[in-house]
């Protein structure tokens, strides 16, 4: 199978992790469309390192999946506790730090 | 004995400092303890005095050393004094003089409760002056010269709850400072030339070594005699920087007869005279001296005769009779002994003339309108007395000071020589008629005729009544010296000798002898004084005044002095500081403020962009990316 294809795909997964951030309001979603952002991009280092036959792709999508899973924990303890505060997932409802 | 020469300056200056800080303590005693240490001043002047009069003529100047105030390399300032002829003159009068009027006050100012402050300030002039004229630099001059400045300022200003006494202190400081500048570039062009500011190497030393300024250019010297003119007109009161002068009068009347009639405003004088090696060499300086002089001598002579406040005219007078000093300073070696002369004597008979009139007021209630006196010489026998002296030494009675004094000037300025000569001679001759005028008018309206009296605010009539005996001293030794100090001085040309040393003198040729200029001049005097008899002597003077011809108008409002002050310099001077707030305030503030306003303005728009939506967050961001990916494929692709 040709390795571009893989491209395709994750350009294609890339375009719905960002669409996701930019239209969904509620926080876990838009976290769903991080992570798969990320994936995407895994993907597609992972298939750079297979065209170009050298590991650096893969080892970069090492760290990536390694600064996701900090970010998962992180990233999800804000959220848990916005909602509890708030009893609100909605990312709009988070705006007070606006001028 | 040199070491005196501190002393003279320190004992009144002690007693300013006594007073000033030693608060309620003196209130009691502090007049009199002001008075005996000017007359301790007066002594040490006496016995240097002395001492001096052992010496023989060429070693009479001595200097004595204090310490250096300001040593930089290349620029050194010294307290030092200078002792010679020209300054023991000076400091007899000054001190002199300045303790009669000490005594004085003790009189006049009885009642007042701030006595004390009075004569702190009093004591304070009185060491201002002193170190003016026995400083041996022009820098020590120009202290002594800003603190009779500020003696003078806070003494006319001394009764400061009336507005007009504290706004006439006010012109008065504001006037000189004007005059003030003029000594400081002199003194700054002295030193930029000559490296040098003190009067033995700027002006040589007696019998000794030409000063530098005897190799300068006469260019430079002009430029720093011109500027040591505007210091003089300013202290002293000339045209141009006259006006402040009459508003003086406003101080307490023994300040007008120390300060503003014998010592203060002769300072012009001292400084010219001190300084003519400079003139002498700087032919245009001194015709401009000349004509200031001059010019200054009618002015004041014509406003003194319209005032009806018996001050004012004499504060006229004594612009006129400075005008006189001036003028003689101008002409020269032929001139130079007969100005400080004049103003010896002029300090004797001008002071008993304020003292007298201080001693009117303080009979009639501080009332100064002369329209209101009449007939007070029943009434004042020993003020009628001492003043009609002073009277008779200022017209120029033969005998009597002012006529040896100013015949000598009327002879000096026709021995100027050539047209010059002749028109100076002639102002001087209308000077002396006028001078006679008003100074008849003055003695018609307070002493003779019947009484005018007006009562008072409360409706009390005033009771005329002779002042006590610490008023009437002081005046009968004025009267003395207004009689006979003239004679004194001319007999075997005393004065001129004395003075030689260190003015230098020359005979004029006069192109009359000097019976004539007398005979002249007495003619002259004879007219004014017969003019003001029948003006004023032998019909009634009416309270109110007249409305009076142009010339009366203009000169009871000084000349217009003010009016043209306000038109050119005031007007202009608003004008241009109100056209520097403008563009201030709308130019540069505007500039600022607008581009503040701008960048404000773009960045509360800026500031729409943080809508606090983490979607819209995410877009610039991808918006930034986007742009970021596309520059690098367009340059690669490049």
């Amino acid at each position: 199978m040709n390795p571009v294809n893989y491209l395709y795909l994750s350009a294609l997964l890339f375009t719905i992790g960002a669409a996701g951030v930019l239209v969904r309001r509620n926080a876990i979603v838009l976290f769903m469309c991080v992570e798969l952002m990320l994936n995407a991009s895994n993907l597609a280092l992972v298939t750079f390192s297979r065209l170009h036959g050298n590991l650096d792709g893969q080892i970069i999508a090492f760290f990536t999946m390694v600064v996701a899973a900090a970010e998962v924990v992180v990233g999800l303890a804000i959220i848990v506790s916005i909602f509890r505060t708030r009893h609100s997932a909605s990312v709009d409802d988070s705006n007070l730090m606006k001028l | 004995m040199n070491s005196l020469i501190p002393l003279l300056v320190a004992a009144p200056l002690a007693g300013a400092a006594l007073l000033l800080l030693g608060g309620r303590l003196f209130d009691r005693f502090g007049h009199w303890l002001a008075t005996a240490l000017a007359a301790l001043s007066f002594g040490f002047g006496l016995a240097l005095f002395s001492d001096m009069l052992g010496r023989p003529a060429e070693d009479r100047a001595v200097t004595e050393q204090l310490y250096t105030w300001i040593p930089v390399n290349g620029f050194q300032a010294d307290i030092a004094f200078q002792l010679d002829q020209l300054s023991i003159t000076f400091v007899l009068l000054i001190t002199g003089v300045g303790t009669l009027i000490h005594l004085y006050s003790v009189g006049y100012m009885a009642h007042d409760e701030r006595r004390r402050r009075f004569f702190a300030y009093l004591n304070l002039f009185l060491a201002a002056m002193l170190l003016l004229v026995l400083a041996d630099n022009y820098l020590l001059l120009y202290f002594g010269w800003e603190g009779v400045g500020l003696a003078s300022y806070l003494l006319i200003g001394f009764w400061q709850h009336k507005p007009s006494a504290a706004t006439a202190a006010k012109k008065a400081f504001i006037v000189n400072r004007v005059g003030d500048m003029g000594l400081s570039i002199a003194i700054m062009l002295m030193f930029a030339e000559f490296g040098s500011f003190a009067f033995g190497p700027v002006l040589g030393t007696e019998g000794g070594a030409a000063g530098a300024a005897s190799q300068a250019s006469e260019g430079k010297l002009t430029a720093i005699g011109l500027m040591l003119l505007l210091a003089a007109c300013g202290k002293s009161a000339q045209v141009p920087l006259q006006s402040w002068l009459g508003d003086a009068m406003e101080g307490p009347t023994p300040v007008s007869a120390l300060i503003h009639a014998a010592t203060m405003v002769t300072a012009g004088v001292y400084l010219i005279v001190r300084s003519g090696p400079v003139f002498n060499l700087a032919p245009d300086a001194q015709t401009a001296v000349v004509v200031v002089g001059a010019v200054t001598l009618l002015f004041g002579a014509i406003v003194g005769c319209a005032k009806d406040d018996i001050k004012k005219a004499l504060a006229g007078s004594t612009m006129s009779q400075i005008g006189y000093m001036i003028l003689a300073a101008g002409l020269g070696p032929i001139g130079y002994a007969f100005a400080i002369m004049h103003l010896v004597t002029h300090g004797f008979f001008k002071a008993g003339l304020f003292l007298g009139a201080g001693s009117v007021m303080h009979g009639m209630n501080d009332e100064v309108n002369m329209r209101h006196y009449g007939g007070l010489r029943k009434y004042m026998p020993i003020t009628f007395v001492t003043f009609g002296l002073g009277y008779l030494a200022i017209i120029g009675f033969p005998g009597l000071s002012g006529f040896f004094s100013k015949d000598k000037i009327i002879d000096a300025a026709f021995a100027k020589g050539g047209t010059e000569g002749w028109i100076l001679g002639l102002c001087t001759l209308l000077g002396a008629a006028i001078t006679a005028f008003y100074m008849t008018r003055v003695m018609i309206l307070t002493f003779f005729g019947e009484k005018r009296w007006q009562p008072d605010a409360d409706g009390h009539d005033p009771h005329p009544h002779e002042s006590p005996k610490t008023m009437t001293t002081p005046m009968i030794l004025l009267a003395f010296g207004s009689v006979f100090a003239g004679g004194l001085f001319v007999l075997n040309n005393s004065f001129v000798n004395w003075l030689e040393p260190v003015t230098g003198h020359e005979e004029g040729n006069s192109p009359l002898s000097p019976l004539t200029v007398s005979v002249l001049a007495t003619v002259c005097m004879l007219i004014g004084v017969a003019v003001s008899y029948l003006m004023y002597g032998r019909s009634g003077v009416p309270v109110v005044p007249p409305v009076g011809s142009p010339l009366t108008r203009a000169a009871r409002r000084d000349l217009l002095q003010d009016d043209f002050n306000h038109a050119v310099l005031v007007r202009p001077g608003s004008a241009l500081t109100a056209a520097l707030v403008f563009f201030d305030s709308r130019g540069l503030d505007g500039f600022v403020n607008g581009l503040a306003a701008t960048i404000g303005g773009i960045s509360s728009r800026l500031r729409r962009i943080q809508n606090g939506y983490v979607r819209s967050y995410a877009l610039s961001m991808f918006g930034g990316t986007l742009v970021l990916v596309a520059m690098t494929l367009l340059m690669r692709s490049v």
